[in-house]
């Protein structure tokens, strides 16, 4: 009677604690995961030249070597810098980027036409073009397009670092600790990512300071012409 | 005659139905996006939200997120972490909750974008910043951060390779 209660305990714990996987937003959510929609990451920081501001969009995450030149952009999947620049947390910029024919094309930053989770590309807001940089490549393609943005597109190193396997080891109850030294599981792995930076004075932040969240989305008609 | 200015009419009207209808409609060039994945700060849909609850996440507006998923993000604290008091910041687990369940990553336009670095707090999120350390930290190293010492540090603070100098600033793929 004992046991089995222990078991029933622990059992609820793993269920519990199972739930709980730590990653940036790597092993993410039934829906997405191994889909062109999965994001790993979104990282804003001051560019080199100050006067700008980078916003990275990794996705399709943990590539081997041997997968990365198989995987590719999505024509029917947007994905979307979501700029909040009031502190109300809800987007006043968009910035785009939808790839077509090999190219990855930019949109914005433009006030969208809606908001929330149903929304169209800026097409009047059209940035530039950047060709997809291919696997193998010796350097990053990129290419300026209006207003002085960057762009890029294409598959890179995940700059994500994290001993996730210790850290699922903790939380199955085989490890009380994390290790000294510890072993990054997202070594030699690879994302597709989309840098673009962007003027900082284009963002039209109040008090100098801006929320954002990166978002993909399927088109609803399936593919686009 | 009659039959003629009808079918006159007719074709009339069907024109101007083909280009006032085709202004209002949805043509295929220009569909409609649903949203599929979204993120703000890292780790919050994996660490915070229960795994039946994380395609829903995934749709909800950050406005929305306090209200319907408040609860479940300050179960999963306490889940992780049963002892939490308050953390670093000087949070209480409402407080934590509070910040961390709309997720959006805020950023400084005018000064140094970090995640944390001791003195700068969610300024942005460099590529160098070890996120996973600041938030064990928050989460497991109470008061000061020195709580729970084997769990707020992976020992993992770099990236496997360095950055590039400039832009597009991610290093190459291997």
């Amino acid at each position: 009677m004992k046991r089995r209660k222990i078991a029933i305990v622990m059992a609820g714990l793993v269920l519990v604690i199972g739930g709980i996987v730590f990653a940036a937003d790597h092993m993410d959510a039934p829906a997405v995961k191994g889909q062109t929609t999965d994001i790993t990451d979104l990282y804003v920081f001051e560019g080199n030249n100050t006067d700008n501001m980078v916003l990275v969009a990794n996705s399709q995450g943990l590539l081997a070597p041997s997968s990365t030149g198989a995987a590719s952009f999505d024509p029917n999947t947007l994905i979307q810098f979501k700029i909040d620049n009031d502190g109300d947390n809800v987007e006043d910029l968009v910035i785009q980027a939808i790839v077509k024919d090999g190219w990855m094309h930019f949109f914005g930053p433009a006030r969208p036409s809606f908001t929330g989770t149903r929304t169209k590309i800026e097409e009047e807001s059209f940035i530039g073009a950047v060709q997809v940089t291919p696997y193998g490549a010796a350097s990053p393609i990129v290419a300026m397009g209006a207003h002085d943005i960057k762009m890029f597109a294409g598959p890179r190193d995940d700059p994500f670092f994290f001993d996730l396997d210790q850290f699922h080891k903790i939380l199955a109850g085989n490890a009380t600790s994390f290790n000294n030294p510890g072993t990054d599981a997202f070594a030699g792995t690879n994302v597709l990512s989309v840098v673009v930076e962007v003027p900082k004075k284009l963002l039209h932040a109040k008090d100098g300071k801006i929320n954002v969240w990166l978002t993909t989305s399927k088109a609803e008609s399936g593919l686009v012409k | 005659m009659k039959t003629q200015l009808t079918r006159l009419f007719t074709l009339l009207l069907a024109a101007t139905c083909a280009i006032a209808c085709r202004k209002n409609q949805n043509t295929p060039q220009s569909p409609f996006y649903d949203q599929a994945d979204q993120m703000g700060r890292p780790a919050i849909n994996t660490v915070f939200i229960s795994a039946p609850d994380k395609d829903k996440f995934n749709v909800t507006t950050p406005t929305m997120m306090p209200s319907v998923f408040g609860s479940e993000m300050k179960n999963n604290l306490l889940a992780l972490n049963s002892g939490y008091t308050t953390n670093l910041l000087g949070l209480t687990a409402d407080q934590f909750i509070g910040v961390v369940s709309t997720d959006v990553l805020s950023a400084s336009t005018t000064g140094k974008t970090t995640f944390f670095d001791g003195t700068n707090v969610l300024t942005g999120r460099a590529l160098s910043d070890d996120v996973i350390d600041v938030e064990l930290t928050l989460i497991f190293g109470g008061p000061d951060g020195s709580a729970n010492p084997g769990l707020t540090s992976d020992h993992v603070n770099a990236n496997d390779v360095p950055f590039l100098g400039d832009f597009p600033y991610l290093a190459g793929p291997h």
